[in-house]
């Protein structure tokens, strides 16, 4: 490996990095919100779009990230609904994790014995703040490995970005390796900037889960 | 809207064909997964020091590298370094089984550690040897807890496998393209009705499994 080219590669692959974890984190954020709302349709079974919430999670849980932007990005402008490649991979993005998501924190609010409500409108709490100041920390907490797990998935995910014309990683390593047919350095460069985007979130990751375990109400 | 282009010549039949080269290589994948997995997870479970780091490594680099760059570093790294020429389809298959070995041996590691060791200790006083103790008594208890988690594998390999048009094999998302290239002056919206249909061909192949995996590990729960 030629420290000289691995030097010429580093501006192109920081420049790709950064918009790789921009679209990743903004998309994830957005994951956050459609799950948690999704979740709260759900678990509080709001009528019509309980249903809606419902096969909204299925239909993208069991697709591809891929085959979704290829839709959006390609498809949908098709009937006047134009995207940006950033902002269809934030969407894109958003739409995947949200159906992750809302599967986890709906299993972490159904996780909660009825106890703790029950225990927490007799001290009379109204239901909103049962709801906020109980519920809902305690779901959150027990959520924490599941979302560790989706958030590093997610991650992973933004490597097809590349799909959508989006100047991530990957299309720097197979453009730089197209250009130069320097291989080894291209992927070494590819490996390590994954590898320093993904390893300490999978470690904070192991802490957190560490720190909550036995901290689950009922146990 | 461009639906009308797939009921033109065979276009329907080559989709259809070029979904089967994806799950064609998900499922020899998830076939060399099942077996290798299952043997790795057993040696994992036996304890001995270099096995456990080894595996806990190779798990790690499944974990935090994406399959795309797996796949890359097989199909353009193996050329370079090694000096061979390795074809697209057959690179797919080596990463996804790489996956998939690590992550159906942590599955059946993790049901293997949920057995009480009384089981062992029975079994044993009864007069099985190791093995016999294994065929006959751990591992149809762990079938059940695994069958749901790796139908899970399954769905997500289907999926993955989505990727391998970005090394040039020629799966359904590639044929949606040629497709809609090749009807670009007559059917300029083609792009809408391809691809949706491939998002909804996907998503045929994969709902089913997952409402089987969940029906299952409902029924098995206790």
């Amino acid at each position: 490996m030629d420290p000289e080219v691995l030097k010429s590669y580093l501006p192109r692959y920081a420049e790709a990095f950064l918009l790789t974890i921009k679209i990743g984190w903004l998309g994830i954020a957005l994951a956050f919100v459609i799950g948690m709302l999704s979740a709260f349709v759900i678990h509080f079974r709001i009528p019509v779009l309980k249903r809606i919430a419902g096969y909204y999670v299925e239909l993208f849980r069991n697709t591809p990230l891929l085959v979704q932007l290829f839709f959006i990005y390609f498809g949908l402008p098709k009937v006047g609904i134009v995207i940006s490649a950033e902002a269809c991979g934030v969407l894109g993005l958003g739409l995947l994790g949200g159906s992750y998501m809302s599967e986890t924190f709906r299993s972490g609010l159904e996780a909660i014995p009825a106890a703790q409500k029950e225990s927490a409108l007799s001290l009379g709490m109204s239901r909103g703040q049962v709801f906020r100041e109980i519920i809902l920390p305690e779901a959150l907490t027990i959520s924490v490995p599941a979302i560790a797990a989706n958030v590093i998935f997610l991650l992973k995910e933004t490597s097809v970005f590349s799909a959508i014309s989006l100047m991530d990683l990957m299309f720097t390593a197979k453009d730089l390796i197209g250009l130069y047919y320097d291989t080894t350095e291209a992927l070494f460069m590819l490996v390590l900037f994954y590898t320093i985007m993904l390893l300490p979130v999978s470690i904070l990751g192991s802490i957190a889960e560490k720190t909550v375990r036995g901290k689950m109400p009922g146990q | 809207m461009g639906f009308e282009v797939l009921w033109k010549g065979n276009n329907m039949l080559r989709l259809l064909e070029g979904l089967w080269a994806a799950l064609r290589i998900s499922l020899i994948s998830v076939a060399v997964s099942l077996v290798l997995g299952l043997a790795l997870g057993i040696l994992v479970s036996l304890k001995l020091r270099a096995v456990q780091v080894l595996s806990r490594i190779w798990l790690e680099i499944v974990r935090i590298m994406p399959q795309m760059v797996l796949l890359f570093l097989v199909y353009f790294g193996a050329s370079r370094v090694l000096g061979l020429n390795i074809s697209a389809e057959t690179s797919a298959l080596i990463v996804f089984s790489f996956w998939g070995t690590a992550e159906m041996s942590d599955l059946v590691r993790g049901s293997l550690a949920a057995i009480p060791k009384i089981q062992y200790e029975s079994s044993y006083s009864l007069g099985f040897d190791p093995l016999q103790t294994y065929l006959y008594v751990i591992i149809p208890q762990i079938v059940r807890r695994m069958i749901p988690l790796s139908i899970n594998l399954i769905t997500r390999m289907i999926k993955t496998t989505s990727l391998v048009m970005m090394i040039g094999i020629v799966e359904v998302l590639k044929v949606g393209q040629q497709i809609i290239e090749a009807n670009r002056k007559s059917s300029p919206n083609a792009a809408f009705g391809v691809y949706l249909t491939v998002f909804v061909l996907y998503f045929l192949a994969c709902w089913p499994i997952s409402r089987l995996s969940k029906y299952l590990e409902k029924k098995w729960e206790n």
